[in-house]
């Protein structure tokens, strides 16, 4: 159950650019969690829910997008069959990861003091 | 918002961030990674589930390679320093991180254990991480590779169920193989599972117990030293978007600037011979 510790890390992530933007609280923070990135969603809500309260997060909305997995050949670009092996059967050299493994702070809805 | 009534509700203001939420980890990694390199020193996090026989390789490698290469290690369990003394008694000088409830270890962790070791002296530094297939998976701890220990008793279906743990690996070391000739192990079934997780997929097949194929793990390990010339190579992990991320307020909007180069490639930053950091605390 790292998402505990992932939660802890968002949080202050979220306090760090709430602070500099001189933001006085958060309305949503959207998050990135890719498929393959060790990170389950279901288990970061939770762990948000539980560890928000007292916290800039306290109030708010969080918004999980899931990443699917990409893998592509270097050389022609093409992904591999699925369910084979992690190769290029054209160029025959290993394909590489390009989505699926992000674990980002994407995006915040801040709530900023009116100027008066 | 309530610009009309003036009634003091807060304005609502997006903010592109697009950081990454372990950046503060991936830093201190990073920060380890240029110690370990910069003393030429192979850094290796060892993972695997409980029972894998993680220590176990510790102690054959130990034995295999007395007198001829300096060894030592930092060992992770939740509770108790038994590894750490198992290990100190095969002859790596090691250290206990307890973590209490954490399932894995970060790489504050591994940073605070270095300042009760003499690991500039070690030619290999073994980070033996909490036994555990999934969580250690997604913390850098400043390592030059990544190794998997499986038991040949946990069954030919981990990798193809455990896939981000073994997608990261640099090698798998086969454990326990000789109660291969009592189980129903299809190790063609593991290969073909390796295939399609792994990009490379790279395997040894040992038995701490007996001894067999500790040389060819070894011959690996020190196939993966820093070579002379490399001491001050720093490989960048793995792509990351690069902090600060700054972001100011002015006339009732915000917005905010990221350095926002992700880097596909592996980059390098070279020290002369001789220079070395500060700690940061």
């Amino acid at each position: 159950m790292h998402e505990y510790s992932i939660v802890q890390s968002l949080i202050d992530q979220v306090e760090l650019q709430a602070t500099r933007a001189g933001a006085v609280g958060v309305h949503t923070l959207t998050v990135q969690i890719g498929e393959s990135s060790g990170v389950d969603a279901g288990l970061l809500k939770t762990a948000f829910d539980t560890f928000r309260e007292k916290t800039i997060c306290a109030k708010a909305e969080l918004l999980i997008e899931r990443v699917a997995v990409q893998w592509e050949c270097p050389k022609c670009g093409e992904p591999p069959k699925p369910n084979g092996p992690l190769r290029c059967a054209t160029c025959e050299v290993p394909v590489k990861l390009t989505a699926g493994s992000e674990i980002i702070l994407s995006r915040l809805e801040l709530e900023v003091a009116d100027h008066v | 918002m309530c610009e009309d009534c003036g009634c003091g509700d807060a304005n609502l203001v997006p903010l592109d961030v697009q950081v990454r939420i372990l950046s503060k980890n991936d830093q201190q990694a990073q920060h380890n990674r240029e110690h370990f390199v910069e003393a030429g020193v192979l850094a290796i996090n060892l993972m695997g589930s409980p029972g894998a026989g993680k220590t176990a390789l510790l102690e054959a490698t130990a034995r295999e390679l007395k007198g001829r290469l300096r060894l030592g290690a930092v060992s992770g369990d939740l509770a108790t320093d038994r590894d750490a003394q198992r290990l100190i008694k095969a002859g790596i000088p090691s250290e206990a991180i307890t973590t209490g409830n954490a399932c894995h270890l970060d790489a504050d962790m591994v940073h605070d254990s270095l300042h009760h070791l003499k690991w500039r002296e070690t030619d290999i530094f073994f980070i033996e991480n909490v036994g555990n297939l999934v969580c250690p998976a997604v913390y850098d701890l400043g390592q030059a590779v990544n190794v998997v220990a499986l038991a040949v008793t946990e069954g030919e279906d981990k990798p193809l169920k455990y896939p981000v743990m073994f997608r990261g690996a640099d090698l798998v070391v086969l454990t326990k193989t000789d109660l291969l000739p009592h189980l129903d192990f299809q190790l063609d079934a593991l290969k073909e599972g390796l295939a399609r997780v792994m990009p490379v997929p790279k395997m040894i097949e040992v038995c701490a117990k007996t001894g067999a194929g500790i040389d060819e793990w070894v011959r690996w390990l020190e196939a993966h030293r820093p070579k002379p010339g490399e001491k001050a190579v720093v490989p960048q992990a793995h792509a990351h978007k690069h902090e600060p991320a700054h972001s100011h307020t002015h006339d009732g909007h915000t917005h905010s600037h990221e350095h926002d180069h992700a880097h596909p490639h592996e980059h390098h930053h070279a020290h002369g011979d001789g220079h070395s950091h500060g700690h940061r605390r």
